[in-house]
């Protein structure tokens, strides 16, 4: 789990912070709230999701209750992983 | 139109008549047809003149009978003939038919009273001998653009900021403030600039120099206090569209022949369409059509050449044109940008002045003044799902806005909701209509260096916006507040600039507008705001104003804000187009100039290598980024700033 928070916390702080404040990001901190995503960001949140873990995300799971946070897309990648 | 420069010398030495010749070199793109300098006592000033009105005469720096006034002018007062018959009854006498002249006379009888009589788009300087005077005045939208600054005891002003920044001993820093609110607004609050040190007067102001003090006040201000007047829509209407006539026919005054810009939408043609039927001439029109079929409205211009009739004449442009000419663009706009989109304008001004032309009528204006943006939509769909923040339906408006935004259009409700989500404190929060657009923008300051984000740390550049609107804007309707901030801000110090005046004059192209009218502007302020968005319905009263104007497709069609690519006019496939591009986000080029943060751009610039599903925000940070590096190199690194042009030779000195 702790490296599936990392690869994804990475990914957020590169693509979304360039690197910049990434130590001040909690795994429960809201994405929208903190202004890191907007409506191409989700697509690239997505993308990514699927490229690195090699699962399918369907639109309707494409919610903020499953991907506004660190911690929400790990869980949401270990659950799809699980059931596959 | 033209440009203007001068310095008024409080030490003894009087400004030396070359120094100003030197000045107004740096910016002569603005006046080619013809140049002129004088210097007296302890004034200078100089002229570069794009002959418009009175070929023959209407030379300037000009002087009034006895000589006691000298002034340097730049713009057109639309109404001088009407100005001039009242002051003829009332005795004066004049030697050619210039507007220029009647700016002297009237301010010879009215004093700085005078600037309220004016209509039209002016920045001007008047140099009053028996007083000792220095008195500037700009119009009341800042259609044209001055600035000054202080140096040892010395005042010096011009059109342009590089005109100030010739003059020798004139220092040249960043105002890290100036850039924390471009990197916020698109603009600065004037009168700061993006220049330490140099002030621009705000528009509508005047400003005054005397026994070396100086006073500035305004003499008009925004107001949306409404008054309803017991008017139908018919009568709004009515009275708008004769306004507009007359707004129109004002701005066709002139001894050179004028085109108009016709962009596809409602505006530009039905001002098209008022020109034709005010004219007989064969009228040009001129337009700008993309390679990217994304940004591109030829289907909309062809219909509206095909119902008008005009001479048609169109610029493709390709992202590679606009690469090319970007760091042309950041010399004349002098400030950095966070959209690409003034450089097809100045590609179109050029477009213009190949085909003779120097004068262009376009729409500028309406959608500030009669609610067109898709901003005053947005804030209206958030304050009234706000109303009901539980209900499921509301939300759903919001796939109204934007139909250009494929990446929002296909979001779900769920996302849609949580991105535009209104709080109970974002309601009361004055900047309501702005908050969204302002604090997304704001976000790319995390690019800037440590060094720049411990400098501007206790500074607040939204606060500041909070803290400087007039008292009276608590009691306006919220959508004339959306106005407000549109048009005081936005309007002046990133469309009617970098967007208008300083890519047009680049190639001596010079912009009338008749929404500008401030007769219209007043009529617009006190109209009811359900008149001017009718539900979700953008500028319901000009369309209905002016339906037998223009053709049916270009009434109905969606709105299409003006746009152009940003990332992709720099970038094809991950490669940067242009070599410059690369040296200027290099990591050696962003540490020596100091204001970002050179491993933060890197990943930006690795992003783009590796990804096409690129935001909005980043596209703002990489316009920002690239052209406050090249803006840093045209005028903070540079060794001198001096006429690209060549010198103005010394025949056109007057000395006294």
């Amino acid at each position: 789990m702790s490296s599936l928070i990392n690869e994804v916390r990475t990914f957020i702080v590169d693509n979304f912070l360039f690197g910049t404040n990434g130590d001040v990001l909690s795994p429960e901190d809201s994405l929208i709230e903190k202004g890191l995503i907007d409506s191409t960001g989700v697509l690239e949140l997505v993308t990514f999701i699927q490229e690195t873990f090699q699962i399918c995300v369907e639109d309707h799971e494409i919610v903020p209750a499953n991907l506004d946070s660190i911690g929400k897309i790990a869980t949401f990648v270990r659950l799809k992983k699980g059931a596959c | 139109m033209c440009g203007i420069c001068g310095v008024l010398n409080f030490n003894s030495n009087p400004p030396k008549a070359n120094l100003i010749a030197d000045m107004i070199g740096t910016i002569r793109y603005r006046g080619p047809d013809d140049c002129g300098v004088y210097s007296s006592g302890k004034i200078g000033l100089g002229h570069a003149r794009l002959s418009i009105i009175d070929l023959e005469g209407g030379h300037q720096p000009m002087q009034n009978e006895d000589g006691s006034l000298w002034i340097s002018f730049n713009g057109e007062i639309y109404n001088y003939a009407e100005l001039r018959r009242d002051l003829e009854h009332r005795g004066h006498r004049f030697a050619g038919h210039s507007d220029t002249e009647v700016i002297l006379h009237l301010y010879q009888e009215e004093g700085e009273e005078c600037v309220r009589h004016f209509n039209g788009q002016w920045a001007f300087a008047i140099w009053d001998a028996r007083k000792e005077r220095l008195f500037l005045s700009r119009d009341r939208l800042g259609v044209r653009p001055l600035f000054y600054t202080w140096k040892h005891g010395c005042f010096i002003f011009g059109s342009e900021i590089k005109a100030i920044l010739s003059y020798p001993g004139i220092r040249r820093e960043i105002d890290l403030i100036g850039l924390d609110q471009i990197f916020t607004f698109w603009s600065t609050l004037p009168p700061r600039t993006v220049f330490k040190d140099i002030q621009e007067l705000p528009p509508a102001s005047c400003l005054t120099v005397e026994a070396g003090n100086v006073r500035s006040w305004s003499y008009w201000h925004l107001d949306y206090s409404r008054d309803d007047e017991g008017l139908t829509e018919d009568d709004w209407a009515e009275k708008l569209l004769a306004l507009l006539a007359d707004g129109t026919q004002i701005r066709l005054r002139s001894d050179v022949p004028v085109g108009a810009y016709l962009s596809g939408g409602l505006d530009s043609t039905i001002v098209t369409s008022i020109i034709r039927r005010y004219s007989e001439t064969p009228l040009k029109t001129f337009s700008i059509s993309f390679e990217d079929a994304e940004f591109d409205e030829r289907k909309y211009q062809r219909e509206a050449v095909q119902f008008l009739g005009t001479d048609h004449h169109e610029i493709r442009i390709s992202g590679q044109d606009i690469a090319e000419v970007f760091p042309e663009v950041i010399w004349h706009v002098e400030k950095p940008l966070l959209r690409s989109a003034p450089a097809p304008f100045y590609l179109l001004s050029s477009l213009v002045r190949q085909q003779g032309y120097k004068v262009v009528l376009s729409g500028e204006g309406a959608d500030e003044i009669l609610g067109g943006y898709d901003i005053y939509k947005e804030a209206k769909i958030r304050r009234f799902w706000a109303s009901q923040p539980e209900s499921r339906l509301r939300p759903l408006l919001l796939k109204r806005l934007y139909p250009y935004m494929g990446s929002l259009q296909s979001q779900p409700a769920s996302y849609l909701r949580a991105f535009f989500h209104v709080t109970a404190s974002d309601l009361l929060d004055p900047l309501f209509s702005h908050l969204p657009r302002w604090e997304l923008t704001a976000r790319i300051k995390a690019f800037f260096s440590d060094d720049t984000k411990s400098r501007l740390s206790s500074y607040n550049a939204i606060q500041e916006m909070r803290d400087s609107l007039p008292t009276a804007f608590l009691e306006w309707d919220p959508f004339a507040q959306a106005q407000y901030l549109e048009t005081r801000y936005l309007f002046p110090g990133y469309i009617l600039s970098s967007q208008g005046d300083r890519v047009g004059m680049a190639h001596s192209v010079e912009g009338r507008f008749p929404f500008l009218d401030h007769r219209l502007l007043e009529l617009a302020a006190r109209m009811p705001p359900q008149i001017k968005m009718k539900v979700l319905n953008e500028k319901y009263i000009l369309k209905r104003a002016a339906r037998d104007l223009v053709p049916e497709s270009v009434r109905k069609r969606a709105k299409q804000p003006y746009r152009a690519p940003d990332i992709d006019a720099f970038f094809a496939h991950g490669k940067s187009r242009l070599p410059y591009v690369e040296e200027m986000l290099a990591p050696d080029r962003i540490r020596q100039n100091g204001i970002f943060n050179p491993e933060a751009v890197g990943k930006l610039r690795d992003k783009l290598r590796r990804s096409d599903a690129i935001g909005v925000k980043d596209n703002m940070a990489l316009v920002g980024i690239l052209s406050s590096q090249l803006w840093i190199e045209q005028f903070i690194n540079s060794p001198r700033i001096d006429s690209r042009e060549g010198k103005v030779s010394d025949d056109v000195l007057i000395n006294k």
